[in-house]
């Protein structure tokens, strides 16, 4: 009996030993070499495996951006949109390059038809896809540009940050989107875009795609863009483009003075995260006080007003004229200098 | 008579309610303003070749084809070029579009308009394809496709059978069924056209056992023709496609992905027949078809001839107006037709039938969970796995769907009509169709 066992133990010990020595050498011979570094970005990713940056998880992001260090000795196109620049920089130390900082982005809905926008005229009655529908059928309003309201965005979603609002049948993004790109892609109708974040949230965009032409867009929702083109014309920055009766906001250019918002016809160009504008009767003419003037951004009209006045002023001050507003002049100028420099 | 023929796997019966089979062909009236859509044909949309403010008269060609897989489009009405915008069609969206304001009838001169039945072919062959090719005739069953291309076999391969389809399988609809009452002997013309130019010395005429007056008429007028026979078939949906007919007629399978010439037969409707006897014999390029006009609470079912570019509100009014209770339009049949979202829709080359449901027969049920019972695939006339397919495009798995062959479906709607979890497999069917069918061009 006690043979047994120790034959057993020895037979099959043996066979192990063997085959640990075989699998060794093996190992040895077919060792593919993985550069550390690897695991190392791996493990400075998020690991949201969201495919954002265009690569099937974060592991092939990875390899690609050790393999573009090592090759090309930059990231460019490289970019993992959910960590952001923090990520970003904690990837270039570890692969030994400067990486720049980049603006950081948010979804944006670019389409209003909410249900009291673009009443409904039709009912749809079929699979809840937003690309079923759309192969289908122009929209329950009728507007053939406009969301369908059925959620592709929101079930592509990995971060929780878009969700359809039911009084409005329009999806909301909220903080937490990371800018992956997921619902662009899912969205059969362009809607959504990655826009920037802006300077403390603050964003402006025309919040339509309707390429028709005015009367037809109109006629299906009241806030359409009918490329009237006044925001064009008010736009000192170049921002503004029109193509097919659609205006484009360029958030490069965009300096966020909301002209355009105030003279859009339909209400179309959305300011976000703004603080509410004064009524038009209370702007000042006479200039704030200091304190004031820093918080709020004064229009631009208001400005120049004060810039000539000063310029008169400063003038009329060097021939000695009245001396009276000589007073004023100083505690205005180095406000106006300073919304300059901005 | 014996077993009636049939195709081999599945199929259904839904209810026929051909509530219009007794209806005469009436004509409508010229509408006041005709919306003529420039994408009339399954392929590249026509190109226009009237300015705004021309006039134009009944037949002229107003826009000629836009590629290969296309066909030039003829004016239905007489009058001016209003202008060309886009226009709401049977798509759901607005597309390009000819809108003529309506001026008076004036045909165009070369249009034979007279009554008498030009029995004699004078056209050879190749004449034959360029006439029917000039005249834009499309595929009048609905799928629209250039007949012409139909009748220009690829080299290697030539055609054996010609199939005529006067199955008429949808539910409701009666277009053809009236088409072949009353224009049986132009139809059967038609088929010989139609068999001279393909070079095919056998023809079979299709039409299923609820049909049995046309059957007796057709089998009249083909009695001194030796190749063309009339053949009755077994009431059983989906017997119009394509495949299906000529499984049932020969007992030939069209391989998957083929084209029904690969097993050496080509199927037209009978209502194309009818247009090429027009297009050959008369010089009529098409511009007119019937319609059904039907539902359950419509006061008077009727077959209509109506011009391309009518909006079907005309036809709705001449129909003795829209039931009140009225949830839905279908535009064609309703297992395969297509909800329609504007009563200024025009009539189209593929409108065979408007069908107009009342509130409680158009609403949905809710969709339950699948309880395996295999209906779907039971009754799949493809072959198919419905549930699975419907799954795997709802999941996303589109590589799935298309290793189990979801192109294979012909969009008949028997799985959906079958499933009592009432599940919209149809719509999931389509939707990866869809997409797979995007995925697999762009691999190209």
């Amino acid at each position: 009996m006690d043979n047994i066992i120790v034959i057993a133990i020895i037979a099959l010990g043996g066979l192990g030993l063997i085959a640990a020595i075989i699998l060794y050498f093996i190992a040895n011979k077919f060792k593919v070499f993985e550069d550390p570094k690897i695991d190392e970005v791996e493990d400075a990713l998020p690991s949201a495996n969201c495919g954002g940056c265009g690569f099937p998880g974060c592991r092939a992001y990875a390899e690609a951006t050790v393999k573009s260090a090592k090759e090309n000795g930059h990231l460019e196109g490289l970019n993992c949109p959910v960590g952001g620049n923090e990520v970003g920089q904690l990837v270039g130390k570890i692969l030994g390059l400067e990486i720049e900082a980049k603006d950081p982005l948010i979804a944006v809905i670019r389409c209003n038809g909410s249900h009291t926008n673009s009443p409904a005229k039709v009912k749809f009655e079929g699979a809840t896809s937003c690309s079923f529908a759309h192969a289908l059928y122009g929209g329950e309003g009728g507007c053939q540009f406009s969301c369908l309201g059925l959620g592709d965005c929101v079930d592509v979603c990995d971060f929780d940050a878009i969700h359809m609002d039911s009084e409005t049948g329009l999806p909301v993004v909220n903080d937490k989107c990371t800018a992956c790109g997921a619902c662009v892609v899912a969205c059969p109708r362009d809607i959504i875009e990655l826009r920037k974040r802006g300077p403390k949230e603050k964003r402006i965009f025309v919040s339509c795609v309707n390429k028709e032409k005015g009367a037809p867009a109109k006629k299906n929702c009241s806030v359409a863009c009918i490329g009237c083109g006044k925001c064009e014309k008010v736009c000192n920055f170049d921002a503004i483009t029109i193509t097919s009766f659609l205006a484009y906001i360029n958030f490069d250019n965009c300096t966020l003075c909301r002209k355009c918002v105030e003279v859009c016809p339909t209400n179309a160009i959305h300011e976000i995260n703004f603080r509410p504008r004064k009524p038009k009767a209370e702007k000042p003419k006479i200039v704030a006080p200091a304190a004031d003037s820093s918080i709020t951004r004064k229009p631009v009209v208001d400005k120049t007003v004060v810039k000539s006045d000063s310029k008169e002023t400063i003038a009329d001050n060097k021939i000695g004229k009245e001396p009276v507003i000589t007073k004023t002049v100083v505690t205005k100028k180095p406000i106006d200098n300073k919304d300059n420099k901005e | 008579m014996g077993i009636l023929r049939t195709f081999a796997l599945g199929g259904i019966h839904p209810a026929e309610d051909k509530l219009s089979s007794n209806a005469p062909i009436e004509t409508i009236p010229v509408p006041k303003q005709a919306i003529v859509p420039l994408g009339q044909n399954l392929g590249a949309p026509s190109k226009p070749i009237v300015k705004k403010g021309d006039m134009v008269k009944v037949g002229q060609l107003l826009a000629e084809a836009g590629g290969f897989i296309s066909t030039p489009i003829h004016s239905p009405v007489s009058g001016k070029v209003f202008k060309i915008d886009n226009a709401i069609d049977g798509s759901g969206y607005k597309r390009p579009a000819i809108i003529i304001n309506v001026d008076g009838d004036e045909w165009d001169d070369t249009i034979d308009t007279s009554e008498k039945i030009e029995s004699e072919i004078k056209l050879n062959s190749k004449e034959i394809v360029d006439r029917i090719k000039s005249c834009g005739i499309v595929g009048m069953g609905g799928a629209t496709f250039p007949t012409y291309v139909k009748l220009m076999p690829p080299p290697g391969k030539t055609a054996e059978y010609l199939l005529i389809n006067g199955v008429e399988c949808e539910p409701y609809l009666t277009a053809d069924h009236r088409l072949m009452l009353e224009k049986g002997q132009e139809i059967v013309i038609g088929v010989r056209i139609l068999m001279n130019a393909l070079n095919v010395k056998k023809a079979f005429i299709g039409i299923e056992n609820n049909k049995p007056d046309a059957i007796n008429h057709i089998t009249e007028l083909v009695k001194s023709y030796d190749g063309i026979e009339v053949q009755p078939l077994k009431v059983q949906y989906p017997q119009g496609g394509e495949k299906q007919l000529i499984k049932a007629s020969v007992n030939r399978e069209v391989p998957s992905g083929k084209l029904p010439i690969e097993v050496g037969c080509v199927v037209q409707n009978v209502g194309t027949a009818f247009a090429v006897y027009e297009a050959v014999q008369k010089n009529k390029p098409l511009f007119e078809r019937v319609v059904t006009v039907t539902g359950k609470a419509v006061k008077k079912p009727s077959n209509f001839l109506a011009r391309i570019g009518t909006p079907i509100s005309q036809l709705i009014e001449a129909a003795e107006g829209l039931p009140e209770d009225t949830g839905k339009i279908i535009g064609g049949g309703p297992m395969m037709g297509k909800a329609i979202t504007s009563l200024d829709i025009p009539i189209v080359k593929g409108s065979s039938g408007l069908l107009l449901m009342k509130k409680e027969e158009s609403t949905r049920a809710a969709e339950n969970s699948c309880i395996r019972c295999s209906k779907c695939t039971y009754v799949c006339p493809m072959g198919l796995e419905p549930y699975l397919l419907s799954r795997a495009a709802k999941l996303g798995n589109f590589e799935m769907a298309e290793n189990e062959s979801i192109m294979d479906c012909i969009e008949c709607g028997s799985c959906q009509y079958a499933c009592p979890a009432t599940i919209p497999l149809l719509d999931y069917l389509r939707l990866g169709k869809m997409k797979v069918g995007s995925i697999m061009r762009n691999r190209k």
